[in-house]
């Protein structure tokens, strides 16, 4: 066996690769010989394929050598050896980037593009267009005009090719191809047609009416290409999407007629775009799946492979219309490839009855450990969906998953798996101990620093309130021992909830904190230092703001308040109440088991929508003094959506103020609207004090402009009123071409809808994690209680909805999930009112004909309650 | 001061697809590695996918590692579908975005293995594939200019490179070398 083993090495070395132990200094030492005269074509040949060869290793070329190299090059183009020349090409777009002054080439390429040898000219085109620039494109552009249209197809094809990659840096010069390319279009060869195809859609695709008008003339004279036909397809859907046209239109059935094309992978691109289509009906649906369906049995794997890939796809969203496929499928689960296995399986669990999901597990844990990582997750994903489906698998599933998590696998799908236990756990209460107790033991053995600070907050949170709190402390407290401060510090904060919450536990806690006093790490000794003296009061109030519910306003805030705070010394101590608050709460976000975006990096942490907003708004002098932005509302939109101009605006909360912001957009393409503004007419006592109008309008370039409102002082209960707006501008008429205006204008107006300003514009989300602690530290001080009667509410689900986007609150422990079957329900929602006082609403919710309602609630300001209960009554 | 939750991180590693952009880049790279996962030749088209050489061959090793065992022809890789075959001691990857439809790649591929097995009449393995290691390079130059399907016609592609391999190597070659080719293909047979 070992002899086997040297004989392999031996094999692989220098005796069967010729090019194995090349060195680039006496490669290039070699390359001298190509300044001898007559020139040798082979010895040159082999020589610059080691020296492609090495840049292909990745060999690093300094500039000056690789100069070098390259000038001894061009003296080959006096050979007349094809495959030399055709090499000295690849050389030529090899070292583009590496050497210096490579456009010396450009004529003998120009005289190569332009000649008689055809097996010259396409590579030579694609060659020239890798060196040259804007400006030497237009020296040349006549000669690539006429390549395009050239009737040697390998010649156009290059020629439009190069073009295509030149659109990025020369678009406007490329754009003068046009004509040309259309002619291409018309060529017999199939790789020419598609090229045309390509490029034309590239010059066009900021134009819809120029792409609908060309995808008709090609529709209508059929290509032969089916390269070509795929990318119609993919025009065909991206213009269906953009404009919502129902799908009875042409295009539509354009898609839908390639599903008949004699190309299987014709075939397969309109079954993959019908499936993508949003908001597709099951009956339009069906002939794409079983068109797939009959690929599943098909004897290419490539073809299963994209089949079952598609279906599973389709599963998601409409799993009904896939169970005529379930027999195919059955037969793909034993597929030697394991990606089709897996995918199968993952399908026929989505549409399969829950009798068959026990089968279907065994099938999979068979072979889980054969596949690859983003298999898995495909696995987890579909799990994580069965239990939505058939909660009372959940055990089965929690069984599975917790052996998955035991075996290797990277981030991604050990995250997966996280996630999927944790939502698992928040849809079953019943399930919440074991999930725990599983993730438990993956901490004893988690590299992911992420993921294990993820599980000990969730431990922390949900641990203190399960029937046997006390063995969770020794998981916790090994991280303390075990591991990175990332993980000690999150360890830490999960102790000090536990002896927050539970008062026979709180000696122990105090014992362990004493000894995290003690860590390495500063981060960990301050929390263990600050949660000890919070614990040491045994005061429920501190409890409740320090421990449970931590800070609620946004990060970044806090950062520039803190920021301005020591620029201006002043003897006032630092008020939390002027930071504003986090717009999303992190925390409790539905985990989307189903990830959407595929960006490769990491994502930065973006500052939050209302901090660029609140920049956005201090950039203006008129608004400043106004204090920290309180809130600012979700888009409304003030227009229909296909008028002359379209506006939307967005309401910015303040202390005393409200701005509001009007986003504009003129759809006219022969007008230019200057002083921009819009005047409102409160119903109230909202007195507008300014407008600051928005100079320029052009076409289709968006503007803003705002109106600064009062809040009535004097009667705080106030917090609703109705605005009627006009936008009041002057027009300018102008060439629709050039977009020159006329010189003199007219004023003019444009009635826009009404706009609200309802309660839920003055109260900010905030999400208070333990909910009961957050009650209790109010108090109850100004509690007021009422009874309603909700006359027109037919179900309980509906009854929350309405009272969460009605009073723009969050409801917190889960509270807006109402169970199934139950006839009463209680709904709690946190929230911070404007001027920072903190609200909390209790609801209870009994169903009977339309459905009553005892709202209770409590607040730090006594006003506050009162704006609550008299805006719901 | 409480536990932040995790930072959301995503990774091209989903198998979720979104409406794909029309367009005619279509491979993202293509690479030919021998039987211990060498790379032959290699090229990557779309410069934002794996943009350092040590990030490609990880790549490329990775891809090794999850596809030389069994010949499954298609499988998808850190968000990547890749489709592969295998020929004695040659394996030929073409990889495309997770949305790409699979058989614009299968064409590819086929292509791209019809054209060496023409030019290297039907002897597909490590040894006369570097010994016409040019053509190799010119034939991949036909296919695939940019990351666009310059041509999907193996006859086409081999008319238009128009290359010859070596008819009679003998000539070139001295007796030890004969030899010694002669004596590894011997080791081949032996060893398979």
């Amino acid at each position: 066996m070992i002899k086997k083993f040297d004989k392999k090495d031996e094999e692989s070395g220098s005796g069967s690769n010729p090019f194995q132990h090349l060195e680039k200094s006496a490669v290039l030492q070699e390359a001298r010989i190509f300044n001898e005269t007559p020139i040798n074509p082979r010895r040159c040949l082999h020589i610059l394929t080691k020296i492609i060869y090495l840049l292909n290793q990745g060999e690093h070329f300094g500039t000056t050598e690789a100069t070098e190299a390259f000038f001894a090059m061009t003296r080959l183009f006096q050979s007349n050896d094809q495959t030399l020349r055709r090499m000295c090409y690849l050389t030529i777009k090899e070292m583009a980037n590496i050497s210096e002054d490579v456009i010396i080439v450009t004529s003998s390429l120009t005289k190569d593009m332009t000649g008689k040898e055809d097996v010259y000219r396409g590579p030579a085109i694609r060659a020239l267009c890798r060196i040259t620039d804007t400006t030497m494109l237009q020296a040349i552009e006549r000669y690539m005009k006429q390549a395009i249209v050239d009737k040697v197809p390998s010649v156009s094809s290059s020629a439009l090719v190069s073009s295509l990659h030149m659109v990025k840096m020369s678009f406007d010069v490329v754009k003068r191809w046009v004509n040309e390319a259309q002619e291409a279009a018309s060529s017999d060869n199939i790789m020419v047609q598609y090229h045309a195809l390509g490029l034309l859609y590239h010059l066009r695709k900021n134009d819809r009416l120029a792409v609908t008008k060309m995808l008709n003339k090609f529709t209508k004279s059929g290509l032969k290409s089916p390269f070509a036909y795929c990318m119609m397809i993919r025009i065909a859907s991206k213009l269906l999407e953009e404009t919502d046209g129902g799908h009875d239109s042409p295009l539509f059935d354009f898609i839908e007629s390639c599903l008949r094309n004699k190309h299987e992978m014709v075939v397969y691109e309109a079954a993959s775009a019908i499936v993508h289509m949003p908001n597709c009906t099951a009956r339009e649906l069906a002939p794409a799946v079983s068109v797939l369906q009959l690929f599943c049995s098909s004897p290419k794997a490539a073809l299963r492979y994209a089949a079952v890939r598609t279906l599973n796809k389709v599963a998601m969203k409409h799993p009904s219309a896939v169970t005529a496929c379930n027999l195919d499928l059955e037969n793909l689960i034993t597929d030697s490839n394991r990606s089709i296995a897996t995918l199968a399986i993952t399908t026929l669990l989505k549409t399969g009855s829950e009798s068959s999901v026990d089968r279907l597990m065994k099938q999979i844990s068979s072979f889980v450990s054969e596949i690859s990582d983003e298999f898995k997750v495909v696995v987890v994903q579909a799990i994580s969906a069965l239990c939505q489906k058939y909660p009372r698998k959940h055990s089965v599933m929690m069984n599975f998953l917790s052996n998955m998590l035991r075996d290797d696998g990277g981030f991604d799908y050990k995250r997966a798996i996280v996630d999927c236990i944790i939502s698992i756990i928040e849809e079953n209460p019943e399930s919440k101990e074991t999930g725990l107790a599983h993730l438990c033991e993956f901490i004893e053995d988690c590299e992911h620093t992420v993921l294990a600070t993820k599980i000990l907050h969730l431990l922390g949170k949900e641990g203190p309130r399960t029937p046997t709190p006390s063995k969770y402390i020794r998981f916790i407290f090994n991280r303390v021992v075990l591991e990175s401060e990332a993980v000690r510090a999150a360890a830490v904060s999960a102790l000090a909830k536990f002896g927050a919450q539970n008062d026979d536990l709180l000696p122990s806690v105090l014992v362990l904190m004493q000894r995290c006093m003690m860590d390495s790490d500063d981060e960990v000794r301050d929390r263990a230092t600050f949660y000890m003296n919070v614990l040491q009061q045994k005061q429920k109030a501190l409890n409740a703001a320090y421990i449970f519910n931590g800070l609620s306003v946004s990060v970044p805030g806090l950062e520039k308040s803190l920021h301005q705070y020591t620029l201006e010394p002043s003897e006032k101590p630092f008020d939390m109440k002027t930071v504003p608050l986090a717009t999303a709460p992190i925390t409790e976000q539905k985990t989307e088991i189903a990830p959407v975006a595929t960006s490769k990096l990491p994502e930065k942490l973006a500052p939050s929508r209302q901090d660029i907003y609140q920049d956005q708004l201090a950039a203006i002098p008129e608004f400043k003094g106004l204090g920290p932005l309180f809130k600012s509302s979700e888009p409304v939109q003030l227009t229909e959506a296909e008028t002359e101009y379209v506006v939307r605006c967005i309401k910015h909360t303040f202390a005393n103020h409200m701005i509001f912001q009007f986003d504009c957009t003129n759809t006219l393409n022969d007008q230019l609207l200057q002083r921009v503004m819009v005047q409102m007419e409160p119903s109230e006592a909202y007195e507008v004090l300014h407008y600051v109008p928005a100079p320029n309008l052009p076409y289709s370039q968006p503007g803003s402009c705002y109106s600064l409102v009062r809040l009535p002082e004097d009667d705080p209960t106030a917090v609703s009123c109705t605005f009627s707006c006009t936008m009041k501008y002057l027009v300018r008429d102008c060439d629709p071409n050039t977009g020159e205006p006329d010189d003199d204008g007219y004023d003019d107006e444009y009635v826009l809808e009404d706009l609200e300003v309802t309660v839920a514009d003055h109260i900010q989300k905030v999400l208070k994690p333990n909910f009961g602690a957050a009650w209790e530290e109010i108090g109850d001080e100004f509690e007021k209680e009422e009874t309603f009667a909700l006359a027109t509410v037919r179900t309980l689900d509906e009854a929350v909805n309405n009272i969460i986007s009605f009073l723009g609150m969050q409801p917190c422990e889960r509270s807006d999930k109402v169970p199934e079957n139950k006839n009463s329900h209680v709904l709690v929602l946190a929230g911070v009112f404007r001027g920072g006082h903190d609200v909390l609403v209790r609801a209870r919710l009994a169903l009977a004909d339309g459905v009553t309602m005892q709202v209770t609630v409590r607040s730090t300001d006594e006003s506050v309650v009162d704006v609550i209960l008299a805006s719901v009554g | 001061m409480t536990a932040q939750s995790c930072p959301r991180q995503h990774c091209a590693t989903t198998m979720d697809s979104t409406a794909l952009e029309p367009s005619l880049y279509t491979v993202k790279a293509v690479f030919i590695l021998d039987n211990d996962g060498n790379r032959l030749l290699s090229k990557y088209y779309d410069v934002e996918l794996y943009p350092s050489m040590k990030e490609q061959k990880n790549f490329e090793m990775n891809v090794f590692n999850k596809t030389h065992k069994a010949d499954n022809e298609i499988s998808f890789i850190e968000g990547m579908t890749i489709v592969y075959k295998s020929s004695i001691d040659l394996f030929f990857y073409v990889v495309g975005s997770a949305q790409e439809n699979e058989l614009m790649l299968m064409a590819v591929l086929n292509c791209l293995f019809e054209s060496l097995n023409q030019m290297l009449r039907k002897n597909v393995e490590k040894r006369t594939l570097l010994d016409n290691m040019d053509g190799v390079f010119l034939v991949v130059d036909e296919i695939i200019d940019g990351g666009v399907i310059l041509e999907s016609d193996p006859q086409q592609v081999i008319e238009k490179v128009n290359y010859r391999a070596d008819e009679n190597p003998l000539s070139e070659q001295s007796v030890a070398q004969v030899l010694q080719s002669a004596k590894e293909q011997i080791k081949w047979s032996i060893l398979k």
